[in-house]
């Protein structure tokens, strides 16, 4: 696949004593969503971190847009063009929505169409838009935390678990909203555990178990193979 | 279909406790001010003591906001603090005695002129030290607590010795500019002009450093890297460079509040930051590390109990500022107003 937005070739990534990335090998095409699947603890979360340059690899190349971005600061790779939610949603509590939304807009002020979308999508967050983030429900504070990096265009949306221990009602409209950027054309590496959501998404899907990649393919063709399923991740989707 | 189980839930009242329990450290300063009046029964004798206490902490203030935001933003304890408060008072002081036409003459707005012009080297010469210090002693054990205190203690006790090559090991006794010496008298009570002064500035500088952190973006990154370093960068700003500036201005600020001490005890030592940096960890670790309106109440605690037990019970006031750090870690044992921490 030669337009691949983000390419990750044979990534090593150690934290502390342990060897989380083992190889890691990814592509990620451009104007699609990109599942990334597998069980708790396989490196999903650490290889979305070293992407962003959070951990280091220790060895391998991540190319994003073509360029070479393994050993580049954390702010110079966000700045070029990649939005990150990460799993903890990492929202500003002391901060308000707004200021939170502000501060997310890292080239300038806000676009307003963009800030009518994002309140479209999320309603509570106009609602709430002078509060304190900290005051949010875990619903609200996962909504901001998207909102952010939907609040510029990015090239790149790097997604983790943005359905984790949410309420269903709040979990459809997170999954409108990611359905939305889906359909202008974003590019968006997801990690998701809910199996509606990233059937539903998903357009192409990566499988780790142990620091490595173990299958690469259709989401389609995964949904639809139970065997499949039970065979690279130990269960069916379905029983999630 | 099944009817929805009724479903009516009642909110709570909130209680009266629930409702000033945030605001509970804005109250302690009139609440200690009002026992102060209780306990000293003399109007007069109480107003000097609150005036008195209110400069005292708003110059501590002063020393010790950079302080807090430093360890905020960077988690780096940076012992050698007192370096910047010696070495702003010495250049400050010396900038003064080289307009001695201008702090002899009895003008006010002379006298002031001239502290302006000595705060403004002595700014100077500490945020360009802070800058130095920052790069050659701090960065390089970034992450590494006990390495951080070590190092930084070598660092004020080589700047401490570096004051006394360059200013002599004697104590510098200074006169304050003439329109700043002696008291007035309000209501019966004799309050220092000086001291008006520091409450003043200390006033100006929290004012100052409130808007820039609520108003600005660069305040802004400020109070969201304090609480999430890691999430500011993935916003694509450069932490590290807005904490060198933090760090500067944390210094030049500390500058400012060595000039002010210096000619608020009427001598200065090379010293004389070491001894301040207990006054100043007390008030950082009262008011929550990293929060400069937890400083800023901590540092106007200190000084106003400071001055009412000297008054009522001298040998007390020894004990008066470790008692109300051990007071207020037992009731919020983060500090007064505590910085969430992402980690």
């Amino acid at each position: 696949m030669s337009d691949a937005i983000l390419k990750l070739e044979g990534v090593y990534t150690n934290i502390a004593q342990y060897h989380i990335l083992q190889g890691v090998d990814l592509e990620v095409p451009r104007g699609a969503v990109t599942m990334l699947l597998g069980r708790n603890g396989v490196g999903k979360t650490t290889t979305l971190r070293t992407v962003i340059g959070h951990w280091r690899a220790h060895q391998g190349r991540i190319l994003f847009d073509g360029e070479d971005i393994t050993k580049m600061p954390t702010p110079a790779i966000a700045r070029m063009g990649l939005g990150f939610v990460p799993e903890d949603m990492g929202i500003f509590a002391d901060l308000t929505v707004e200021e939170n939304m502000v501060l997310a807009a890292a080239s300038g002020p806000i676009n307003s169409a963009r800030l009518d979308w994002i309140f479209a999508a999320f309603p509570p967050l106009k609602t709430f838009w002078k509060s304190d983030a900290g005051t949010l429900s875990g619903g609200q504070k996962q909504m901001l935390s998207i909102a952010r990096a939907m609040v510029e265009e990015r090239k790149l949306y790097l997604i983790d678990e943005p359905t984790k221990g949410l309420a269903p009602a709040i979990i459809s409209t997170m999954a409108r909203a990611l359905k939305d950027l889906k359909d202008q054309g974003a590019s968006v590496l997801l990690v998701e555990q809910n199996f509606a959501v990233a059937k539903a998404l998903g357009d192409s899907a990566n499988v780790m178990d142990d620091g490595r990649m173990i299958w690469s393919g259709e989401m389609q063709e995964l949904a639809t193979d139970a065997a499949l399923q039970e065979r690279l991740m130990g269960l069916s989707l379905e029983a999630h | 279909m099944t009817a929805a189980p009724e479903h009516a839930p009642k909110m709570a009242e909130v209680t009266f406790r629930d409702r000033i329990a945030p605001h509970m450290p804005v109250l302690l300063v009139p609440l200690i001010a009002i026992a102060g009046f209780i306990a000293i029964q003399n109007p007069s004798s109480w107003l000097t003591l609150t005036v008195s206490g209110l400069a005292m902490g708003m110059m501590i203030f002063i020393m010790a906001s950079g302080l807090t935001l430093v360890f905020g933003l960077m988690d780096v304890i940076n012992f050698g603090h007192g370096a910047f408060v010696s070495v702003g008072a010495f250049v400050g002081i010396s900038v003064l005695m080289l307009l001695g036409h201008m702090t002899e003459a009895p003008s006010l707005m002379l006298n002031l002129g001239a502290i302006l012009l000595a705060v403004i080297g002595a700014m100077l010469a500490t945020g360009l030290m802070g800058w130095a210090f920052e790069k050659v002693i701090v960065e390089p054990v970034y992450g590494h607590h006990l390495k951080q205190i070590l190092v930084t203690m070598g660092g004020l006790i080589v700047v401490e010795q570096l004051i006394i090559v360059l200013w002599g090991p004697e104590e510098i006794y200074i006169l304050r500019p003439e329109a700043l010496k002696g008291a007035i008298t309000f209501a019966g009570a004799a309050i220092e002009k000086y001291r008006l002064v520091a409450v003043g500035v200390g006033l100006v500088v929290f004012l100052a450093m409130r808007w820039v952190l609520r108003r600005t973006k660069i305040g802004l990154i400020v109070r969201a890297g304090v609480e999430n370093g890691e999430m500011v960068q993935a916003l694509g700003y450069r932490l590290r460079l807005v904490f060198v500036g933090v760090f500067i201005a944390g210094s030049a600020l500390a500058g400012l509040g060595g000039v002010m001490w210096g000619l608020y005890q009427e001598v200065i030592t090379a010293h004389m930051g070491n001894h301040a940096m207990i006054l100043i960890f007390i008030v950082v670790i009262i008011g929550g590390l990293g929060s400069v309106e937890g400083c800023f109440i901590g540092a106007l605690l200190v000084g106003l109990l400071q001055n009412y037990i000297a008054f009522i019970e001298p040998k007390a006031a020894l004990i008066s500022n470790i008692a109300l750090m051990v007071a207020i870690l037992m009731w919020r044992p983060m500090g007064m107003i505590p910085v969430v921490k992402a980690k």
